[in-house]
């Protein structure tokens, strides 16, 4: 674990000029999706595009600036694909509203309310990156994190401020603002799973019994992580809301297989896994719709609830075919949610398979980068943490793109950086920052110390402290 | 807006979308590669001008750490200048700072100045070495006032 950068034989450049000229066609994708927006839409190059593309440049120059200023080292590639997906988002975002303007929906401002949260995230990804100088120092809050995440899962059921939206109970409405909290709380499980890990980890690998091919830890090794774990769960479940189970789940259980390097805890997650999901099928009305969704989509098209959505949705990508409609010559408002889970639908309709094989892989790059900051981290909690990280937006892509094109049955999660939704995108800026933090600690040059000749033997024997 | 245009600014943004695509890929393919070796890693000794300038008595600036302390234990009050750099704590007769406490190995660990920073090394000591409450396993930076433990004696960095 120790000084694997310099066993690998090489220092990192610092690679930021690389950043730059990736920042800027990002900046030409995004801005050049919204110009593309207007002449699809309108006929026109939209109005405020310089505004516009003023305000988009303005926030992606801040957060290079301050990667140049407190975070040197840091991934170059991270930033411009996090960068390029938000702007593609909100292009995509702007295309809808117009959409339902034209055709008198309610709500037709989701691209600006978005710019509004992203120029949050950014806020925050910039203190974050000035603030957190060391990311070691949130082991520290190994249990105040693990805390505060549940709060912050609790925090809609209560009276006042928690609220339920299309039967999921996980808003809470503050000042007039509406919050996603478990968004934020994934984040802080991340960092209270790795925190405790990294100092259990031996103790969960190798103390033990071995029963039936699995190595099982003791269980107060396990006990308060599983606490954590069975909590968050519950709350979850008590919230109905599939998606963020699913993630979470697949999060404690990638993290602890990392932590232990033990294949058995796969084999129990699968069980865990299969157990469960047959108990929610049995027991949950709303799991076995999903299921017969994705097994017949077309047969229940007109039923309510029905498939509607997730065919409309097939319907548009197949129309879309391999290079779309073009903007704005599809028909995405056939699409109820195609603002927030389905936007990868109007993506496939109007811009066809290229650019969703672009999107899909601009999130594989992402998850690489998060895992090779992991490979390359010289300390066990910043590995942990940024695979931590990885899994959560690796999973939350799965879940969500494999649901919308029909691959596994459909639950609902943000697609990061693209979807509609404040809490999502502001804690994924968040994300990227940490990962980021991490990344510039680990490709920093380790400090330059001479080698100590051990000629002189240690003749006078040494007592051992008794640890614990 | 013909049909033509239209369908001309849908391929031409495919194309920024991909050509944004793989140069990203090209950067990380040269970020693979493109890394230059350093002089240790390379094999031999490096320069010993280099290693010279690491241990140059540089100029105090205004706020940086002077000496080195021992603010608890069996040889409180010992100082060692940090213009001696690097500094070997031990029991051992050849370290800079020599402590007579039972818990600590002879070559125990070392402060030494990387650029502007001070880093803390542990030697592979009996009892570790402590950077506030946690067990140090890499090079370490420590500040002003940081408290170094190694065994039962504290030191810190002081101006």
């Amino acid at each position: 674990m120790s000084q694997t950068g310099t066993l690998m034989g090489f220092v990192h450049r610092r690679r930021r000029g690389a950043e730059l000229f990736l920042l800027v066609l990002a900046l030409v994708v995004g801005i050049g999706a919204y110009a593309a927006v207007g002449l699809g839409v309108e006929g026109v190059v939209p109005a405020d595009l310089v505004g516009y593309g003023g305000w988009l440049t303005a926030l992606i120059v801040a957060a290079h600036v301050t990667v140049r200023l407190v975070a040197p080292y840091a991934d170059p590639v991270l930033l411009p694909l996090v960068a390029a997906l938000n702007g593609l988002g909100l292009a995509i975002l702007r295309r809808l509203d117009l959409t339902y303007e034209a055709n008198g929906f309610d709500q037709h401002t989701f691209a600006r309310q978005q710019l509004t949260w992203m120029t949050l995230g950014v806020i925050l990804f910039v203190a974050t990156l000035f603030l957190l100088r060391d990311h070691r120092s949130l082991q520290r809050l190994t249990y105040t994190s693990g805390l505060a995440g549940i709060v912050l899962l609790v925090l809609p059921f209560l009276p006042v401020i928690g609220s339920a939206k299309n039967g999921a109970k996980i808003w809470i409405y503050v000042a007039g603002f509406s919050f996603q909290p478990g968004e934020v709380a994934k984040v802080l499980l991340v960092i209270a799973f790795a925190g405790y890990l990294v100092l259990h980890r031996d103790a969960l690998a190798l103390a033990g019994r071995r029963v039936l091919f699995v190595d099982l830890p003791r269980g107060r090794d396990l006990g308060p992580i599983l606490a954590m774990f069975g909590i968050s769960m519950m709350i979850l479940v008590a919230q109905n809301d599939l998606g963020s189970s699913l993630l979470f789940f697949g999060l404690f259980l990638v993290m602890l297989y990392v932590a232990t390097e033990r294949a058995g805890w796969l084999v129990v997650g699968g069980l865990l896994f299969t157990g469960g999901a047959l108990a929610a099928y049995t027991f949950v009305g709303n799991v076995q719709n999903r299921f017969n969704f994705w097994l017949h989509p077309f047969e229940y098209y007109e039923a309510s609830p029905g498939s509607g959505q997730l065919v409309e949705a097939l319907f548009g990508m197949g129309w879309g075919g391999l290079i779309g409609r073009g903007l704005g010559n599809g028909f995405p408002e056939r699409v109820p949610f195609a603002y927030s889970d389905f936007i990868l639908s109007t993506i496939g309709e109007e811009l066809g398979l290229t650019a969703v094989m672009a999107i899909v892989l601009c999130y594989g790059l992402i998850v690489e980068r998060a895992l090779r900051i992991a490979l390359i981290s010289r300390d066990g909690f910043g590995k942990l943490m940024a695979v931590g990280l990885a899994a959560i937006i690796a999973l939350q892509v799965f879940v969500v793109i494999g649901g919308v094109t029909g691959l596994i049955p459909l639950t609902g999660l943000t697609t990061p950086f693209l979807s509609y939704g404040g809490s999502s995108l502001v804690a994924n800026w968040v994300v990227v920052a940490l990962l980021l933090r991490i990344s510039d600690q680990a490709r920093r040059p380790a400090p330059r110390l001479d080698p100590v000749d051990d000629s002189v033997a240690d003749s006078e024997s040494t007592q051992v402290v008794k640890l614990r | 807006m013909s049909e033509l245009t239209l369908f001309l600014i849908r391929v031409a943004f495919l194309a920024i979308l991909w050509i944004f695509v793989l140069s990203a890929i090209s950067v990380i393919r040269s970020d693979m590669f493109g890394a230059r070796v350093p002089e240790t890693a390379r094999g031999g000794a490096p320069a010993p001008t280099s290693r010279k300038g690491n241990g140059k008595p540089r100029k105090p600036r205004r706020g940086a750490p002077t000496h080195l302390l021992v603010v608890e234990g069996e040889n409180s009050g010992v100082r060692a200048e940090l213009a001696d750099a690097p500094l070997l704590i031990g029991r051992g007769s050849d370290a800079a700072i020599k402590l007579d406490d039972d818990y600590v190995s002879t070559r125990h660990a070392r402060v030494a100045a990387s650029g502007d920073e001070w880093f803390v090394e542990d030697l592979g000591s009996t009892n570790g070495t402590y950077v506030g409450p946690v067990r140090i396993t890499q090079p370490t930076t420590i500040g002003l006032g940081v408290q170094v433990r190694v065994g039962k004696t504290i030191l810190e960095l002081r101006k």
